[in-house]
């Protein structure tokens, strides 16, 4: 589903990716962990087709087509959902008209014709009981007001009600309690199929107890340097990141 | 009766109408208007109309609009149809009092003026001031500064319709008031008219007025509005302009507070090709509560000036104003928003804000807050921004599957909405958000059912 070949990603002038290689098939769970700096964010944000930065090389296909063609919509609408480290917050703008904009564009692009209100709010509805999100939010502005759990479960929720083809969850467990976090991953296992697939951005070892990953990549200074299985993380976590900085500053 | 102005200086040719004129004014009002009438004409050979040197018309070239050739109605203009008929301001579920101004005279097959049971007057100034003059000795005059401005003094000199209501102590006005205020002509026009609003004690009314031009000729209102808010007394005030852009518009609000009261205004500018707005505040008694709003959205060459001045002259006042306006192509504008705090007016609250989003390089604001602080126990702050849309938000509704305009027309609305919902009157406030968003589509902005095609 995404191929990523040589990835190398600047901004400012400044080298953040050096060469990212990996793939991702339908129905795997791919987890990124790796210390502050070390470019996930950035990662997950040339993904979604951020203009913030610049692709100084390399590509990205993704169901076979390249990537970096593609407007920050398009790719949305081919299936793609960014899940924010920090959701903005959009005064004004209310949830329940975002979703019903995004969901017709999407729909749209899949050759399905827009839902009536009665079938949004129906699937409104299911979506917030998937998510477990407090139903008034939906009624208020795109994140205004919310806490920082409530906003990454509202990120959650938007998952539920597009239903991407990859996700890319870019640190969704920071900054939440542990309810929180089971809910957060409930909600994405709930969504998980075999013709989806997700990559989760994370600081922690502890949302992949949750959320069970088939691969665990380490970043680190804008390179994978280690791929494994879900085990990667339990060692990374035993051992700390030093243990990366060691063995790879030696290099 | 023709202001012709290709080589004698426009001053000068307004003076000669007022002067040539003076006849037919003076036998269509009556006396107390009249008193002031003398007055006025007199601070208006003074002044003039104000030029770009006068501070506070700097970031506004009047002489743009009154140096052309414009006809002038000293007698209401016939029409041989039903002007109801033709243009019908409708707001489905909004019941309300509905007067007519056509070309600044209030216009009705009926009596002009409306004498409710519960002691409410409602209909043309010109009437209201022959019928009550009690009434128009006490309030005429008493808080609109011809002194001030040259565009008040020659309101004041030409004054000679308008509307007037009147709400007596302890009355609520339960049906908002809408007036259609339409200028229409087969000729340029300058239009004047003078409008007087009585709220008593511990009254509530509503009104709303909605300028609109019904030909493509070229208009230039210039308008004086006059409020008295007793104690106690709740009134809202929404103005939607709506004019097509070779119409112009000078439109000065003078509002008078006593104890307690309330007074909130809202001017929502959708169209109209040079708008300058004057809204001043009096708050001359402990407890006052005033809140102005408005919302500009202007594109092409549009020019849409508000000028505010709050002068909190009691303590215990609090003040609120709030202008944000979008402008796109080669628009302009400005905002001027002065607020002072008068020595004794201890534990005043004032605050104000102006926010601007500018989609082109070439659109351009002047914005300018001014607080004068004499008292020394108060909460005062101001603010203004100047900007574009926010890109992360953007990039937000982007990454949703929206796409880049309908990303930017969602945040306009977003951006504009915080005025518009401050309309306390839900089928109205539906009905400007309706207006609104078309406006920002690009589509024509009118009402359902008009049917003139003006742009």
């Amino acid at each position: 589903m995404l191929s990523i070949k040589n990835l190398s990603v600047s901004i400012k002038g400044k080298q953040i990716l050096k060469g990212i290689n990996f793939d991702v098939r339908p129905g795997e769970v791919h987890a990124i962990m790796g210390p502050n700096g070390s470019g996930k964010s950035t990662l997950a944000s040339v993904l979604a087709g951020s203009a913030a930065f610049e692709v100084t090389e390399g590509q990205v296909l993704y169901m076979g087509q390249n990537l970096f063609d593609m407007r920050p919509e398009d790719r949305a609408r081919a299936g793609i959902f960014l899940g924010f480290q920090y959701p903005i917050e959009i005064p004004g703008v209310s949830m329940a008209n975002f979703m019903k904009t995004a969901l017709k564009e999407v729909r749209n692009y899949r050759g399905l014709g827009a839902l009536s209100s009665s079938d949004f709010m129906k699937l409104m509805r299911e979506k917030i009981s998937l998510v477990e999100i407090d139903s008034k939010l939906i009624n208020r502005s795109v994140n205004e007001g919310f806490s920082g759990g409530e906003k990454k479960k509202n990120e959650i929720f938007q998952m539920a009600m597009l239903e991407p083809k990859l996700s890319i969850l870019d640190e969704t467990d920071s900054g939440l309690d542990i309810d929180a976090l089971r809910i957060v991953a409930n909600g994405v296992t709930k969504l998980k199929r075999p013709d989806n697939s997700f990559i989760v951005i994370t600081h922690y070892q502890r949302l992949l107890n949750y959320i069970v990953p088939d691969y665990v990549h380490i970043l680190y200074d804008g390179r994978i340097v280690k791929s494994a299985g879900k085990e990667l993380a339990y060692e990374l976590e035993e051992k700390g990141y030093d243990w990366i900085k060691n063995s790879n500053d030696d290099l | 009766m023709y202001i012709e102005s290709d080589k004698v200086p426009v001053n000068e040719v307004l003076l000669n109408l007022i002067k040539n004129n003076t006849e037919v004014l003076k036998t269509s009002s009556s006396e107390c208007v009249n008193l002031l009438r003398d007055k006025a004409q007199q601070s208006f050979t003074e002044q003039g109309i104000p030029t770009l040197k006068n501070e506070n018309y700097k970031y506004t070239d009047l002489s743009l609009v009154f140096s052309k050739k414009y006809n002038f109605h000293f007698v209401p203009k016939k029409i041989d149809f039903n002007i109801r008929d033709m243009f019908r301001c409708d707001i489905p579920e909004l019941d309300t009092h509905l007067i007519i101004l056509l070309n600044g005279w209030y216009y009705t097959d009926n009596d002009p003026l409306t004498e409710y049971e519960n002691g409410i007057l409602m209909g043309s100034f010109a009437r209201a001031a022959e019928k009550y003059p009690r009434i128009f000795e006490k309030y005429y005059g008493q808080c609109a500064r011809y002194q001030d401005d040259g565009t008040v003094a020659l309101n004041t000199a030409l004054v000679q319709d308008g509307i007037f209501i009147y709400v007596p102590d302890g009355v609520v006005l339960e049906r908002p008031v809408q007036v259609v205020n339409i200028v229409m002509d087969n000729e340029d026009c300058l239009v004047n008219h003078r409008n007087l609003i009585i709220a008593g004690k511990n009254s509530r009314l509503n009104v709303v007025i909605c300028d609109h031009s019904l030909s493509s000729n070229q208009f230039l209102t210039n308008s004086v509005t006059e409020i008295f808010a007793d104690e106690n007394s709740v009134f809202d005030y929404t103005k939607v302009q709506n004019e097509h852009n070779g119409a112009a518009q000078i439109s000065s609000t003078f509002i008078n507070q006593k104890k307690n009261s309330n007074v909130s205004t809202n001017t929502i500018s959708l169209h109209g090709g040079f708008i300058r707005n004057n809204i001043y505040a009096l708050l001359s008694e402990p407890g006052c509560e005033n809140n102005m709003y408005g919302l500009y959205l202007s594109d092409k060459f549009q020019h849409i000036d508000n000028n505010t001045f709050i002068d909190h002259a009691s303590h215990d006042c609090t003040s609120n104003q709030k202008f944000k306006g979008v402008l796109d192509d080669m628009a302009t504008g400005a905002f001027n928003g002065r607020i002072v705090v008068r020595k004794d007016a201890q534990h005043s609250k004032a605050y104000q804000a102006n926010n601007n989003i500018l989609l082109t390089d070439d659109a351009k604001i002047n914005t300018k807050p001014q607080l004068e602080i004499y008292a020394d126990d108060v909460k005062c702050s101001h603010g203004a921004t100047v900007g574009q849309l926010d890109e992360n938000s953007m990039f937000y509704l982007q990454s949703r599957g929206i796409g880049k305009k309908e990303a930017r027309l969602m945040l306009m609305t977003a951006f504009a909405n915080e005025i518009i919902k401050q309309i306390n009157v839900e089928p109205l406030r539906e009905r400007i958000d309706e207006l609104v968003d078309k406006r920002l589509h690009g589509e024509l902005s009118r009402c359902n059912s008009c049917a003139m095609h003006c742009n």
